[in-house]
């Protein structure tokens, strides 16, 4: 029971942490905030990987090992891609006087 | 030995964190934006490796390492290769997919543990079950949602948007029937058969409403869906880290979820909705057929003459919409923009925080343009100066240009802040054909005596006023 109350702890307080972190960007890095925070939220790749062990742990748990592994991959693509891609569009931001093309 | 490893295993987790914590914070200022990302890459990598010295990681050997290896490894070559293959205007497209893949992998984690209970005879405590299931239900929204939105985006499915009739209620009775198998499965455990049918049944009905809460949105009101949707996925994975007792999950799932909320909440203010409104009204039946217009016709004009004006202009503002990105006109607007300094002119561009597809949009497009983000106002910064600007070039834009928005209230638009296009001295609306904007609402704008309209494809248009320049 306590285990889960800290959790909740937790939850609560990010939530709020979250709120204050967004509330002032400018409007010109909505689009990299909003790809890099979905880069983020692959984070559900550790689940995965955690999963897919006790999958393979366990006695013939297939379907968990099969679920396990897309998750594994689909939160791959989620993180590498949302990264490499929120980096390329914030290296074409440019101030003036940055060496323009 | 095992307790020295699960405080490493903390206080990694911990590290992690705090570097997302600091990324999203340097994420949101332009000149440290790209570090912030970076910081944030760095603690998922943390996250990564400290996964895989967990018990039940370690335990699993060998066999699980290689298959865990694999499947990164797959994953992070197919993401890579989308990242650097997209086009800045297919932007909108690929954040929808991403975002969607991130759902459904944690929908799939969660069905996995579900998975793994059922084979070790275990059994989930009614808090878990209740988390499973909520990792379940948004992870299943997220996933259907971002794909609609993606095919949306993309013009490749649903491009029309759909309207199913009694909207509400089917999505009400979907919601209720999804918590109901999430209280079944909670409370009846996972290896009953009454698990098993709440199980189904929390899934099947969440993948649904994805898809019919998504379908029925028009194309203008997907920069709120889209920030909703990654707040979803966030949320989804937050839940998972509650299911699984993983305390990086709950944190950075949880910033990920309240950040995308407020963003949603921020794109709601500009449109002037309430996200209430947004998703179980439906804008295009309400809408009233407005007072068919002041009968004026709109002017127009050629290039030739167009250009006449703008070499005379001393300040000229220009204001894009998605209207730029489907022309993919940003280049060509950038071109104009250098001659008009050329020529002694004081160049900027208003952004409306809705123009476009996605949140900030115009911004990453004119930034591919080597536009520098100087010259980039917002509405506010931009309204005072209006009066003493010469030309206002509206590109592909409508509705935030609207005048109704401030003067008529049985328009639809009444109360939504807009750039006030139609206080500039001259205004060239470059526009596709006669026609009104997404909303359907009719733009007076067009038929004010300072408004000319250039007819015409927009990138054409600007790069033909580009060549004027030249043969000067």
């Amino acid at each position: 029971m306590h285990e889960i109350m800290l959790l909740i702890f937790v939850f609560v307080i990010a939530g709020f942490l979250g709120v204050e972190l967004i509330s002032k960007v400018p409007s010109q890095l909505h689009t990299p905030l909003m790809s890099g925070t979905n880069a983020i939220s692959g984070i559900t790749i550790v689940g995965a990987m955690s999963a897919t062990a006790v999958a393979v742990l366990a006695p013939s748990s297939t379907i968990g090992m099969v679920f396990g592994i897309i998750a594994i991959v689909l939160a791959a693509i989620n993180v590498v891609g949302g990264y490499l891609v929120t980096d390329r569009m914030l290296g074409m931001f440019k101030k003036k006087g940055d060496n323009q093309k | 030995m095992n307790d020295f490893r699960d405080v490493i295993i903390t206080v990694l987790y911990m590290v992690s964190a705090v570097l997302f914590i600091r990324g999203i914070k340097l994420l949101g200022k332009a000149d440290t934006a790209r570090k912030g990302n970076g910081l944030s890459a760095v603690g998922m990598l943390i996250a990564v490796i400290t996964v895989l010295f967990e018990k039940q990681v370690m335990a699993a050997g060998l066999n699980s390492y290689l298959l865990i290896a694999a499947a990164v490894i797959v994953g992070s070559i197919i993401g890579a290769v989308w990242a650097k293959k997209v086009e800045m205007t297919g932007m909108p497209q690929l954040v929808a997919l991403f975002n969607g893949f991130g759902g459904l992998s944690s929908l799939l984690v969660a069905l996995a543990q579900y998975a793994n209970y059922r084979t070790l005879g275990a059994d989930a405590q009614p808090f878990e079950g209740i988390t499973m299931g909520l990792t379940v239900a948004i992870g299943a929204i997220a996933f259907t949602g971002s794909v609609v939105a993606w095919g949306k985006l993309s013009g490749k499915m649903f491009k029309k948007s759909v309207t199913i009739p009694a909207k509400n209620a089917l999505n009400a009775v979907l919601a209720l029937a999804g918590l109901a198998g999430i209280c079944l499965y909670a409370f009846s455990g996972s290896n009953t058969q009454l698990g098993f049918i709440g199980m189904i049944a929390v899934t099947a009905a969440f993948l649904i409403l994805g898809f019919t809460m998504v379908v029925t949105i028009g194309g203008g009101d997907m920069p709120v869906i889209i920030s909703l949707l990654n707040a979803f996925s966030g949320l989804a994975a937050a839940f998972a880290g509650l299911a699984l007792n993983n305390s990086v999950l709950v944190v950075s799932g949880c910033l990920v979820g309240t950040s995308g909320l407020i963003l949603t909440l921020i794109m709601c203010k500009a449109m002037n909705r309430t996200l209430y409104a947004l998703l179980f009204g439906s804008f295009g039946a309400s809408k009233s057929k407005s007072a068919a217009g002041s009968g004026k016709e709109p002017k127009s004009m050629s290039v030739e003459d167009a250009y006449l004006i703008l070499e005379a202009a001393s300040s000229v503002v220009f204001i894009p919409g998605y209207g730029m990105a489907v022309a993919q006109a940003q280049h060509a607007v950038k071109e104009l923009c250098d001659k008009l300094e050329e020529n002694g002119a004081e160049v900027s561009f208003a952004i409306h925080p809705v123009a476009g597809r996605m949140p900030g949009h115009m911004n990453v497009l004119l930034a591919e343009a080597n536009v520098p983000y100087e010259q980039l106002k917002t509405a506010d910064e931009m309204n005072p100066q209006m009066p003493n600007t010469d030309v206002a070039i509206v590109i592909g834009a409508n509705d935030v240009v609207n005048p109704s928005a401030q003067t008529d209230e049985s328009s639809p638009l009444y109360g939504m802040p807009i750039i006030n296009a139609y206080e500039a001295r001259t205004v060239f609306v470059l526009k596709r054909g006669k026609g009104a904007g997404f909303s359907g609402v009719e733009n007076p704008l067009f038929t004010n005596d300072n408004t000319i309209m250039i007819y015409g494809d927009a990138k054409q248009t600007v790069s033909s006023l580009v060549s004027e320049f030249e043969d000067k």
